[in-house]
């Protein structure tokens, strides 16, 4: 009892010691999930105590870094759940086309797999060249390999397979090269992407936007920081714009629950009322 | 003896005629709520809840990110996303590594449930055919809670009563239908 009430302790006071010197803030985070990630952290590092470890990120910038990997979950696929990339395609692009120019925001874009699908699936639609897409997270070396786009061939087989239940138009294939193992994404499918570092903990809205895609990323926050979330969002997207979600996230539990609609409930897809 | 105020349960291989056999014998208003962790594939949909709720006839739902813990419901973890309780009884998702190849993984269930609930926990392991399980059973033990493995004699795969058995020393060994029978003696707590 003793041991685990310590470890809570020292959790507690890394993250505020985190956030006071680095401003990663991650003292609203789902508390269960990030006390696993640090104690997967600790064996990694070898280090016995949670009180080591702050030690250690406290004086070596570099060490926050290596920590970072393990508190934030770079688990992405392209096309992941197809079924939301198809009613994307089918209950919102016709939408999307109203307007003569459209802003989206992918948020949480972690190592980029979000940000490519949607970019495919806007250019088959025809609506990629006036479209502007912001990709942003809080993990920089994530945000690097996004704008990398180099994938493992090992993973396009599941993505290829995703594509085509997700209404693709041809063939995964057509949107990337191959070369030693790896698939190069097409870079023309970011000629109109910005990606930024931004925290949903700690940053404010930096543009309107039409639809705002954030799946995967709420399930590790708080009710608290869900809401600020969903704050940003409502106050990012436009009269009427698209909110999407990861499939197991739900507005139903949160502040914001009546001042959105479930456009596609399913499929997570969600529009401002 | 403290009141039981949630019941954590996991099973793997031949896990859902286990875990009907025991839901069967509970009588019909049972207030203390139960979180499930079945191994299941890692496609997509899961009709785990459904099967459940129709055999059952009880209130049972795939448990959501967020969601308070209600009484008398029974939750199930969806496939592809680890099952916690947070400090707040709430629930939450998360797509950590697999452990043990499982995601979700009955140890996750069961460690986060020990630490929010304390001596106010149950956890019931019952057949399976890898040690998922075993460390968050004795996690739930040294937390104050109260532990139950099926008789490895019974289960269909024995493989991960056994391994609780190595980590320590449960509460009770028992068959399916003694671990029914005690579930349904708990009363729930006074609210």
């Amino acid at each position: 009892m003793t041991i685990e009430r310590n470890t809570d302790i020292e959790i507690r006071l890394l993250i505020e010691a985190i956030y006071l010197k680095y401003s990663y803030d991650f003292r609203d985070y789902s508390g269960a999930s990030i006390k696993r990630r640090i104690q997967h952290a600790l064996r990694q590092f070898e280090l016995k105590t949670v009180s080591a470890l702050q030690e250690r990120v406290l004086h070596d910038p570099g060490m926050f870094m290596q920590l970072l990997q393990f508190l934030t979950i770079p688990v992405s696929e392209m096309f992941r759940d197809p079924e939301h990339f198809l009613a994307l395609r089918r209950e919102v692009v016709p939408l999307l086309r109203t307007w003569p120019s459209i802003k989206i925001w992918i948020a949480g874009c972690s190592t980029g797999e979000e940000v490519y699908s949607m970019a495919i699936l806007l250019r088959e639609e025809g609506l990629l060249e006036r479209t502007i897409i912001y990709a942003t997270d809080i993990n920089p070396s994530s945000l690097e390999k996004a704008k990398q786009g180099i994938y493992s061939m090992h993973n396009m087989h599941l993505y290829a397979e995703n594509y085509r239940k997700a209404g693709g138009r041809g063939e995964l294939s057509d949107y990337y090269t191959s070369a030693y193992g790896n698939a190069m994404v097409d870079g023309s499918l970011r000629d109109n992407v910005t990606f930024a570092d931004h925290s949903l903990a700690t940053d404010s809205v930096f543009s309107e936007t039409q639809l705002i895609s954030c799946r995967n990323v709420l399930i590790y926050f708080n009710k608290t920081l869900q809401d600020r979330a969903f704050g940003l969002f409502h106050e990012s997207l436009c009269h009427r714009g698209f909110l999407v979600l990861g499939s197991k996230e739900t507005l139903d539990f949160s502040a914001y629950s009546g001042t959105f609609q479930a456009l596609a409930k399913p499929e997570r897809i969600y529009r401002k009322s | 003896m403290n009141a039981v105020r949630v019941i954590v349960l996991g099973a793997s291989a031949g896990g859902v005629h286990a875990m009907l056999t025991v839901l069967h014998a509970l009588p019909p208003v049972f207030d203390i709520p139960l979180l499930c962790v079945l191994h299941l594939p890692d496609n997509r949909h899961s009709h785990l809840a459904e099967v459940l709720r129709r055999r059952l006839k009880r209130p049972v739902r795939e448990a959501c990110d967020k969601e308070d813990i209600g009484a008398g419901i029974i939750y199930v973890a969806g496939p592809g996303y680890h099952l916690s309780v947070e400090r707040d009884f709430s629930l939450s998702l998360s797509q950590e590594e697999p452990v043990h190849f499982s995601r979700p993984s009955i140890d996750i269930l069961f460690e986060s449930a020990a630490d929010a609930y304390g001596p106010g926990l149950l956890g019931v392991l019952l057949t399976g055919g890898n040690e998922d399980g075993a460390r968050g059973l004795a996690r739930i033990k040294q937390q104050g809670g109260q532990t139950i493995v099926q008789d490895p004699g019974e289960a269909q795969v024995a493989t991960m009563p056994r391994a609780a058995l190595a980590l320590h020393q449960p509460d009770h060994i028992l068959p399916l239908n003694g671990i029914g029978q005690l579930l349904a003696s708990l009363e729930a707590p006074e609210c």
